[in-house]
């Protein structure tokens, strides 16, 4: 994709943008002076800071985050602590904010706010470091193959189609139902074993192109070695279309989490998810929706915040796509 | 073209046999004996025990075990369950079922999706074509089994206009809902990609030609347009028959569908493992299929790109 290497030469704005990081020629190029053309890194974080889908998407998951880390803070209640003689008890008493019979409680008499409120950590963690593991081993494959080319691209790139002939979800099932302790870090494992693929293609895609550049032949001819042109002129170049595969695919992690323990493959028990709480809500549908109606609201609107944030980053760094 | 073709399928042997001795492997790396399972929590015959592991094949190496089982694949055989069925049986029951809730959500999903991004795409910065984003956003947000419940709560529980549970699945009235859902995802994401390139496209050198030359606009529209911004769109509902089944299997719990996903469910509860082998291997040869074909229908809607 060698547009979205293009940088946008756009004189009539002032560049104030903080260098991103990871982005060397932005901080050698830097914007003191005014005018000159921007980064792509600039230029994506100048779109950015323009998009109120950002902000409002940004606004969410800082909110999300400091409930996944500190739980603790939003409720005192024991979400693991049932009272059978709160039953599918409901409150729908206007007022009663942040109490633990806010959302009303659930079959085996938990506090649904409760449970929420300590979900949260389960999804985020499992989003992010699925997205994490996935952009490390399918950018460093993509990487090698696209740079080195020949035999080790051939291996690669052959692996890459097999794992990519496995769908997605059912391969995560089978793998999942080979493990008997299911705790966060087994999904994470299950989900990125079979997730990298298309990172992989992506990222090699973009190193071919990224290593024709001039600046790559120049940096050789400088006498630069392997490892200084791959990470310090290929990489930087080369990651763009990466972080947008990577960012979009995050909500879409979470919501195969809570997928995959809604069907009682992903996570188990003593570990509080969104999804197993849907599975024991939509047992009994009819009568208590509001059992799978809470835990269903904030999956959604997570999955919602991380598809948003990365519709913003893919408008903001694929100009292609404007 | 022939040539192209027979190229691809060979091509294809690698990857199936990668991808099948992956699925083999998790299937049969299981902690625990599904043999010994049978029994229950009474004693079981260890005579007994090592008789039916040497019936299923179980006793031998987990190579061995591997190309027996893509032996009798080349033979048309997918094994047994533990129950003496044949796999075979119980598939071919289960895949038409699959088959008709598939055909349902791809036409949904190419009725609506291409609509609705060509509606935004043409429409693109105006008011529609925020509305049509938005929703979009919030139908990908949504995850699957959420969304099928909810349309179940309010469609057929509340409001009773339709069967919660699919009681015939030859009848493709029954089918609507479960297919409708199983589309919504994919449906979403066909809008934004149509969208995408319509509103690209719309600026095209030859969208000018056509309307300089007086063309009226439905033909315009219709043909110019239409062909030439299918490819994208095209090759994404090729890449997605692997969502589709993924959510196949939810759709058809949710809706009590006697589809494939049902089967694969039981089959991993009751760790059944040639049938989970045998589901998984026909679903990738299906899908590598389909991008052959989705790659020959490149072929057609372009001109300018020829197999030789």
């Amino acid at each position: 994709m060698p547009d979205v290497i293009k940088t946008k030469t756009d004189a009539t704005t002032d560049a104030i943008a903080p260098p991103a990081a990871g982005a060397p020629e932005t901080a050698a190029e830097g914007h003191k002076s005014q005018g000159r053309p921007r980064s792509l890194w600039g230029d994506a974080w100048y779109d950015l800071r323009h998009r109120p889908m950002f902000w409002i998407s940004s606004v969410l998951l800082l909110f999300l985050i400091i409930v996944a880390a500190f739980p603790g803070l939003f409720t005192s209640v024991d979400p693991r602590d049932g009272d059978l003689t709160n039953h599918f008890l409901t409150k729908p008493e206007l007022g009663s904010f942040f109490q633990p019979d806010w959302f009303g409680y659930d079959g085996q008499g938990r506090s649904i706010y409760a449970r929420v409120v300590y979900g949260t950590r389960a999804s985020i963690l499992v989003g992010v470091g699925v997205t994490a593991a996935v952009t490390l081993l399918g950018g460093l494959l993509g990487m090698l193959a696209g740079y080195f080319g020949g035999w080790l691209d051939s291996v690669i790139s052959r692996i890459t189609d097999i794992f990519f002939g496995i769908p997605f979800l059912l391969g995560a099932m089978v793998v999942l139902n080979a493990f008997t302790e299911r705790k966060v870090y087994v999904v994470i494992f299950a989900l990125a074993f079979l997730g990298w693929t298309s990172i992989c293609r992506v990222m090699r895609s973009s190193v071919i192109t990224a290593k024709q550049a001039d600046y790559v032949t120049a940096a050789r001819a400088l006498g630069a070695g392997t490892r200084r042109i791959l990470f310090r002129h290929v990489l930087p170049n080369a990651m763009a279309p990466t972080i947008v595969v990577a960012t979009i695919a995050l909500g879409g992690y979470i919501s195969a989490e809570a997928t995959l323990s809604f069907l009682g493959l992903g996570l188990a028990d003593p570990t509080i998810s969104w999804g197993i709480d849907i599975a024991q809500g939509s047992k009994d549908i009819r009568d208590n929706p509001h059992a799978l109606f809470f835990p269903a609201g904030m999956l959604s609107l997570t999955v919602f915040a991380f598809i948003m944030l990365g519709d913003a980053v893919r408008d903001a760094l694929d100009p292609k796509l404007r | 073209m022939g040539r192209y073709v027979a190229r691809r399928l060979l091509q294809m042997i690698p990857v199936f046999i990668g991808t099948t001795l992956i699925i083999f492997l998790m299937v049969h790396i299981l902690p625990g004996d599904p043999i010994r399972a049978m029994w229950g929590d009474k004693a079981a015959d260890p005579a007994q025990v090592a008789a039916l592991r040497a019936d299923f094949g179980l006793d031998q190496p987990l190579w061995k075990q591997y190309v027996d089982y893509m032996w009798g694949l080349l033979q048309g055989d997918f094994g047994e369950t533990f129950g003496g069925r044949q796999v075979a049986d119980e598939m071919s029951e289960a895949f038409p079922v699959t088959l008709r809730l598939t055909m349902v959500a791809l036409v949904i999903e190419i009725i609506i999706g291409i609509g609705l991004g060509a509606w935004a795409g043409l429409k693109a910065g105006k008011a529609v074509d925020t509305g049509v984003l938005i929703f979009t956003l919030i139908v990908i947000s949504i995850p699957v089994f959420v969304l099928g419940y909810l349309a179940r709560f309010v469609l057929a529980d509340e409001l009773g206009w339709v069967a919660p549970n699919v009681q015939d699945s030859t009848d493709y009235a029954q089918l609507f809902l479960p297919g409708f859902v199983l589309a919504m995802l994919s449906m979403a994401y066909v809008a934004r990609l149509t969208r995408t390139t319509f509103a690209e496209n719309l600026r095209a050198d030859y969208m000018r030609t056509a309307m300089a030359k007086g063309l009226p606009r439905r033909r315009i529209v219709g043909v110019h347009l239409l062909r030439n911004s299918l490819i994208p769109v095209v090759t994404f509902l090729g890449t997605d028959v692997g969502g589709f089944i993924g959510g196949a299997v939810i759709t058809e719990g949710i809706f009590n569908v006697q589809g494939v996903g049902n089967l694969l469910f039981k089959a991993l509860q009751g760790r059944e493992g040639s049938t989970i082998v045998g589901v998984v291997t026909v679903f990738v040869l299906i899908i590598l299929l389909i991008n052959l074909v989705v790659d020959l229908l490149y072929a057609v809607l372009d001109p300018r790109i020829r197999y030789a």
